[in-house]
């Protein structure tokens, strides 16, 4: 009779030794913990220098970290508060007006249009969110799906903020590095904050009422106000993202709604690994080129983004980031049955 | 009295439209949303056999397009929605991607602009109670109320129907009684491509293919749903009449701009006041947190 084989998956010695208070006993272990993590730093911040000289390619390390922040907040939804949101458009449209109108029609400087226009989006947001935000199912699916298409329409059918040409004349960023490394710096800030934020007590109840409402419900805490401090947290990252492409472009208009930002955040999502945070920049880090390059394809992109996608969630539903983890922390060998 | 007319049209309109999206959701528990997609792409394929195969017969060619999207519709399931069904998130996602892949390929496959029309089945126009109408219309709401019939007797009548039924009560003890439900969920999307696509050959003659139309159409049949009741079928009914009459009424009196302001509004007040919609009685304890 033929042997039958299994494969076995063990943690490596060198993980488990770093799990508890011996990480800071040998440089070994200490580089094992901070290696991936002082990569990624160090690559997002060299990234400006690595494509000093292709002026088109640093544009796309901006619009690269925009996307992966609205990555970061769909992740953030989907996997960790139960609420999907089809409609990221929404908050980029939201974050990019607000900026044009304090910036062009207020006259404020960009130092404070951006945050102001975050703090003022992510309210507005939050507001128009309301009434999904009691109820379960795919309610907040189907509203953000068309808030998007609704927001677009009204501004085309009511002719305001400069109806279809937008709002045109935005500051410019000071100075290119500046414009870079506002990004990069936010981006990183609100990878690792919301890495912490979802292990807080906070992080831990809505991990709660994504699983089972029932129960926080039962131990006495309002689901509904937690789903709403997600949702502000969420359009926060969203409208920051907006807000800051508003003032790349020095333009804000209906393209701010369109469909590439609600659709690339769910892919990075799915393709890097739902669930990690990580894992959902490290897939906008991958498709944002990728769109780049097939700048010529059109409206096809979002075709081959929408197929890859759907082969990533029905063949590899755990993604890029998940399986680097286990290849990391574990290796894996043929053991006999 | 021409409002009422054209009310009543509209209201069917949008109830022909959103049946085929209940009828999923009220089965397999998934929300549809490439429900657009297939909408627009049986309106395609009707086209296509029409202007590129000349000398197609019109019915000819409308059975193969409603046809083939019915298989499409059923293929989803088939070979994706199953390895994903009850992870809600999942669902969500992959029909949405799947709509989309649907629509956007189209638009780049050259479905843009005024070059796409369907023939109308019978041109000219009767008057109706001061309103005049043309057949096109009427013949709409004819086959919107038999397809109501018809609904009506093969979930009561038929074998298939009665395990719709069944499934859409409880699916466990449907499935205790031998009702397959992966079965019945593929056939549901099936019946559900094939009422989209049926909606679409009717509607489309009125206008132009255009990707556009998909998305009003998604946004439209949740609309309707959504107020009526999450897969309950008698709400999809009333629920299209309420805004089928507001969104002529606003038209009249407002402007046409403001239809989709008019479904999304009517969500929100209903996700206000009654969440499970109208006839959405018993679920209406599983909805609210």
């Amino acid at each position: 009779m033929e042997t039958m084989m299994r494969k076995e998956r063990i943690d490596r010695g060198l993980k488990v030794r770093t799990e508890g208070i011996y990480a800071i006993n040998s440089a070994r272990e200490i580089l094992y913990l901070m290696g991936p993590r002082l990569l990624l730093i160090a690559g997002l911040l060299a990234l400006p220098f690595v494509f000093e000289f292709a002026p088109y390619w640093k544009r796309v390390i901006n619009i690269m970290c925009a996307y992966a922040l609205l990555a970061i907040a769909f992740d953030f939804l989907a996997n960790y508060v139960g609420l999907v949101c089809l409609g990221g458009a929404f908050f980029t449209g939201i974050g990019g007006y607000f900026a044009a109108i304090y910036n062009v029609n207020l006259g404020l400087p960009i130092y404070l249009s951006i945050p102001l226009a975050t703090v003022s989006g992510a309210l507005l947001c939050t507001f128009f969110l309301l009434p999904c935000l009691p109820l379960r199912g795919v309610y907040f699916a189907i509203v953000t799906l068309m808030y998007p298409l609704l927001f677009t329409r009204i501004i085309e059918a009511l002719d305001i903020f400069g109806g279809t040409n937008g709002i045109t004349g935005l500051d410019s960023f000071p100075n290119p590095y500046l414009e870079h490394y506002a990004i990069i710096i936010i981006a990183l800030v609100f990878l690792f904050g919301m890495r912490r934020f979802v292990n807080q007590d906070v992080g831990l109840v809505l991990r709660g009422v994504k699983d089972n409402d029932q129960s926080v419900k039962a131990s006495g805490i309002n689901v509904t106000r937690m789903r709403i401090i997600a949702v502000f947290v969420a359009s926060f990252i969203g409208c920051f993202a907006g807000a800051y492409i508003a003032h790349l472009y020095m333009w804000a208009g209906i393209s701010l709604f369109a469909l590439d930002f609600s659709i690339i955040p769910i892919a990075s999502v799915v393709i890097g690994g739902g669930g990690t945070l990580v894992g959902a920049a490290i897939g906008a880090f991958i498709l944002v080129p990728l769109s780049e390059i097939l700048r010529a394809f059109g409206t096809f992109r979002i075709v081959i983004y929408c197929i890859v996608l759907t082969g990533f969630i029905v063949f590899k539903s755990e993604g890029i980031m998940i399986y680097l983890q286990r290849k990391y922390h574990q290796f894996e060998r043929w053991v006999k049955v | 009295m021409e409002l009422i007319v054209y009310g009543i049209i509209n209201s069917i309109t949008l109830s022909l439209v959103s049946l085929g999206f209940t009828l999923v959701y009220s089965i397999s528990r998934v929300p549809n949303f490439a429900h657009g997609a297939l909408y627009i792409t049986s309106g395609y394929l009707t086209w296509t056999f029409l202007d590129k195969f000349a000398g197609f017969p019109y019915p000819l060619a409308i059975l193969a397009g409603i046809g083939i999207t019915s298989i499409v519709g059923a293929m989803i399931y088939q070979f994706i929605l199953v390895r994903i069904r009850g992870m809600e998130i999942s669902e969500i996602i992959a029909t949405y991607a799947i709509g989309l892949a649907i629509l956007e390929g189209l638009r780049w496959g050259g479905l843009r602009g005024m070059t796409f029309t369907l023939p109308a089945f019978f041109t000219g126009s009767v008057n109706i109670l001061g309103a005049s109408v043309d057949y096109q219309r009427l013949i709409i709401v004819g086959a919107g109320l038999l397809t109501f019939a018809l609904l009506y007797l093969f979930t009561r009548y038929t074998k298939i129907g009665l395990a719709f039924r069944g499934i859409a009560q409880d699916e466990r003890a449907a499935m205790m009684l031998g009702i397959n439900s992966d079965m019945t969920a593929v056939v549901s999307l099936a019946i559900g491509s094939a009422l989209a696509g049926f909606a679409a050959i009717l509607l489309l003659p009125l206008g132009n293919i255009v990707v556009e139309t998909g998305y009003n159409v998604l946004i439209f049949a949740i609309a309707v749903c959504v107020i009526g009741g999450l897969g309950s079928w008698g709400g999809v009914i009333v629920a299209s009449f309420i805004i089928g009459f507001a969104q002529i009424l606003t038209e009249a009196f407002i402007s046409a701009h403001y239809q989709m302001v008019v479904a999304l509004l009517a969500i929100i007040i209903t996700l206000l006041v009654k969440p499970s919609g109208i006839f959405g009685k018993q679920k209406e304890l599983e909805e609210r947190v």
